[in-house]
């Protein structure tokens, strides 16, 4: 781990002798968030955090709740991923009900509606959120700097992000009864199948997304070729990574198991069985944040943090298991010449190479029969607890839930992905700052900077705050010296 | 003898002796907004979803009897402004969360605030703290979502005999309880099998295990609004009820 990381969390200098600055809201993400900035009097940057500053408290709602309802009512966290939450609550359930393993219909309409999902959200993200910061860089005139900027300078790339979109949206909504916030997913199960019709509308389209697929991880090529220190460097740090991995070693964000990596490629944990997850993933709070900060338990919060997402699933896989992907996966593997991408950018490029793979998947399930098969549910020997874990388009998500014999949810935690990336974003933005901020003159293009870090990773910020009753928090009145004058503590 | 007819909405309706307002109109399928009304059950007139105006006055559909030549206004600008307040204030006044409602799609207040374009509920939520029972081991409680329609009460009284439900407290405190020492159902002899298990109008007596197995599309009212389902609702049964 390297030995910059937690600089800049808390500025060691005197309270009221620094100037503060705040990015507040972040802009192009999912979610309210904040950064705020502490400098010193020649500017020089001393504090950097990443700030959540809504609050959801799903955990603690959704106790008291009929299991079934679950899938629904979590998918509410987010309204730009929500099948995640919706799969990954099923799947947990799924050991509820008995239904270790889904009849083959099921799975396969699962992993469909999944995968439209990654497709739709990576394509929002790249195209609608990220790329006016890559196509017309950084600091570049910020009323331009949005996707009407892109339609406007390259409208073929905007017309193929929101095609690619709507497309993702329309499988989401074949498999789930609606586009955003469907019901397709049940304990055990699903509720419907694919008619011949639908799938036949799907296919008319489906190599059409493929090769825009394609087109859209050589754009980030071509950026990525046209300013290699940018892409490389730009808020750079290392970490361990983590994500699920396929039985066979190959992508896979439905299900696997778990494996992390140290900062050098060097495996730390592999075939870790989702559903004790709570020995492998420990969590740390923090007085100054909503978002709880994971680790791995054996590495400790110091060393054990680690990032999830595109970045950390296509280097921690040993292989893809579609054919055009795969190809470009081995490019971008080649690109690292040995040694892990850590580059925040290289996000993006992982994103595209996800996305083209989602597109193939599609493209070979919409092929498979057991889309409109009959038999779309099963149960077995009911349990008062299950653990579900599925890849969202951002990274790792963990859904446990336990249930008492009358049906109703007693516990319910969640880890989602953009809180396992806490410690990543704070990291990249804190590099960010030291880089391009320290000494300079503040300015909106400058302060963008941060936010392009922060993009890199598709937060999902309204997902990713759950500290209910586990946050000590406290209250301080300061008088205009900044000197403390009186305090409350709540310990839990 | 000539028929008898009543002038709903300017149109000649015709009714049988005995027949009330709503039984004329949903014989000439003519849509009157109601939720307390169940045509297996001698109407009551509690829920005022109902309310026309007959010869001047404000009354309840369901249970104004039909006289020869009556002038009744029911579908005007006037009158469903009137039931979408109503709506409004039975959606504040429980917690009704249609997002994550399994009754979504299958509700007639759900269909009814659709049906009236209630955009917003417009005034103050009372969340109310009502605990779910979930102590049978086939039927779920989830008190959050009743209006008081007493369908559940009529069903179980007047049908089943076995008196499992009733309302229990004064105006705004007025609240559906079970006829049970302890207060849970799974202390009842009530069964799934009960006419009172599948009357409900809103979410609250619920099938365990059930919630969400009929997809999007495929529920009473996604095809369909419930102002053109007048046959099926005049004819319904509690048998054809899904729970």
């Amino acid at each position: 781990m390297a030995s910059e990381a937690f600089a800049l969390e808390t500025a060691a200098a005197e309270a009221g002798t620094l100037r503060r600055v705040a990015i507040d809201p972040v802009s192009r993400v999912e979610g309210h968030g904040k950064v705020t900035l502490l400098l010193d009097a020649n500017d020089e940057v001393q504090q950097v955090r990443l700030h959540i500053v809504e609050f959801r408290g799903f955990e603690k709602f959704i106790q008291g709740r009929p299991y079934w309802e679950v899938p629904v009512m979590v998918q509410r966290l987010c309204g730009i991923c929500p099948v995640s939450h919706h799969l990954a609550a099923a799947k947990a359930l799924d050991h509820v009900v008995g239904a270790e393993k889904l009849p083959a219909s099921a799975e396969k309409l699962r992993r469909l509606m999944h995968y439209g999902q990654i497709l739709q959200s990576h394509a929002l993200h790249f195209f609608h959120l990220s790329s006016p910061d890559l196509l017309f860089g950084f600091a570049s005139d910020a009323g331009r700097r949005n996707i009407v900027g892109v339609a406007a300078a390259y409208p073929e790339v905007a017309k193929q992000g929101v095609l690619l979109r709507k497309f993702g949206q329309e499988v989401i909504r074949l498999t789930a009864g609606k586009r955003v916030h469907g019901t397709g997913a049940i304990p055990g199960g699903v509720n419907r199948a694919l008619s011949p019709a639908e799938r036949d509308g799907l296919l008319a389209d489906i190599d059409q997304i493929v090769d825009w697929s394609r087109a859209a991880v050589h754009i980030v090529k071509r950026l990525h070729a046209a300013d290699p220190p940018l892409y490389d460097s730009f808020g750079t740090f290392r970490s361990n990574i983590l994500s699920l991995v396929g039985a066979d070693g190959a992508l896979d964000f439905y299900d696997g198991r778990l494996r992390a990596r140290d900062a050098d490629g060097k495996i730390l944990v592999d075939g870790f069985a989702v559903e004790n997850y709570q020995q492998l993933i420990h969590e740390e709070v923090k007085p100054w944040s909503y978002m709880k900060f994971p680790f791995l338990a054996a590495l400790g919060p110091r060393d054990g943090w680690y990032k999830v997402g595109p970045l950390a699933r296509v280097q921690n896989c040993d292989s893809i298991a579609t054919p055009l992907a795969e190809g470009e996966r081995r490019e971008f593997i080649d690109h690292g010449q040995g040694r892990l991408i850590h580059a925040p950018l290289a996000y993006h490029w992982a994103r595209m190479i996800e996305m083209l793979h989602a597109a193939e998947t599609i493209k070979d399930l919409l092929h498979d029969d057991d889309l409109s098969g009959s038999e779309l549910s099963c149960s077995g020997t009911r349990r008062h607890e299950g653990v579900g874990v599925i890849e969202a388009p951002r990274g790792t998500l963990i859904h446990h839930y336990r249930v008492d014999d009358d049906d109703l949810v007693t516990m319910c935690n969640l880890i989602v992905s953009t809180t396992h990336n806490n410690q990543p974003m704070n990291e990249a933005i804190r590099r960010v700052a030291r880089r391009y901020l320290n000494g300079r003159q503040l300015s909106e293009g400058l302060l963008n900077h941060i936010e392009v870090a922060i993009r890199a990773f598709d937060p999902c910020l309204s997902c990713a705050t759950h500290a209910l009753g586990k946050m000590p928090l406290q209250l301080e009145l300061q008088d205009a010296a900044g000197q403390v004058i009186a305090r409350m503590r709540s310990a839990s | 003898m000539t028929q008898q007819s009543i002038l709903l909405d300017g149109l000649p309706v015709p009714f049988e002796e005995g027949q009330t307002i709503m039984d004329a109109a949903m014989a000439a399928e003519i849509f009157i907004p109601h939720l307390c009304h169940h045509p297996e059950f001698k109407p009551q007139g509690s829920c005022k979803l109902c309310t026309v105006k007959a010869s001047g006055r404000y009354v309840s559909a369901c249970t104004m009897p039909a006289r020869d030549g009556m002038e009744v206004e029911n579908n005007s600008p006037d009158l469903n402004d009137k039931r979408r307040t109503m709506l409004q204030m039975l959606f504040v006044e429980g917690n009704h969360f249609c997002p994550s409602c399994e009754k979504s799609g299958n509700c007639m207040l759900q269909a009814l605030a659709y049906e009236l374009e209630m955009l917003s509920p417009h005034f103050n939520q009372f969340y109310p703290n009502r605990p779910l029972d979930a102590s049978h081991p086939q039927v779920l409680l989830d008190f959050n979502r009743c209006i008081l329609c007493e369908l559940c009460v009529r069903a179980s009284r007047d049908v089943d005999g076995k008196h499992v439900f009733s309302l229990s407290g004064r105006g705004i405190t007025k609240h559906l309880i079970v006829n049970a020492e302890s207060g849970r159902l799974a202390d009842t002899d009530f069964s799934l099998t009960d006419k009172a298990a599948h009357v409900c109008p809103v979410g609250v007596i619920l099938e365990k295990r059930k919630g969400f197995a009929v997809p999007i599309g495929q529920r009473r009212y996604d095809v369909d609004p419930i102002g053109m389902q007048v046959e099926r609702l005049a004819h319904r049964t509690t048998t054809e009820e899904e729970i």
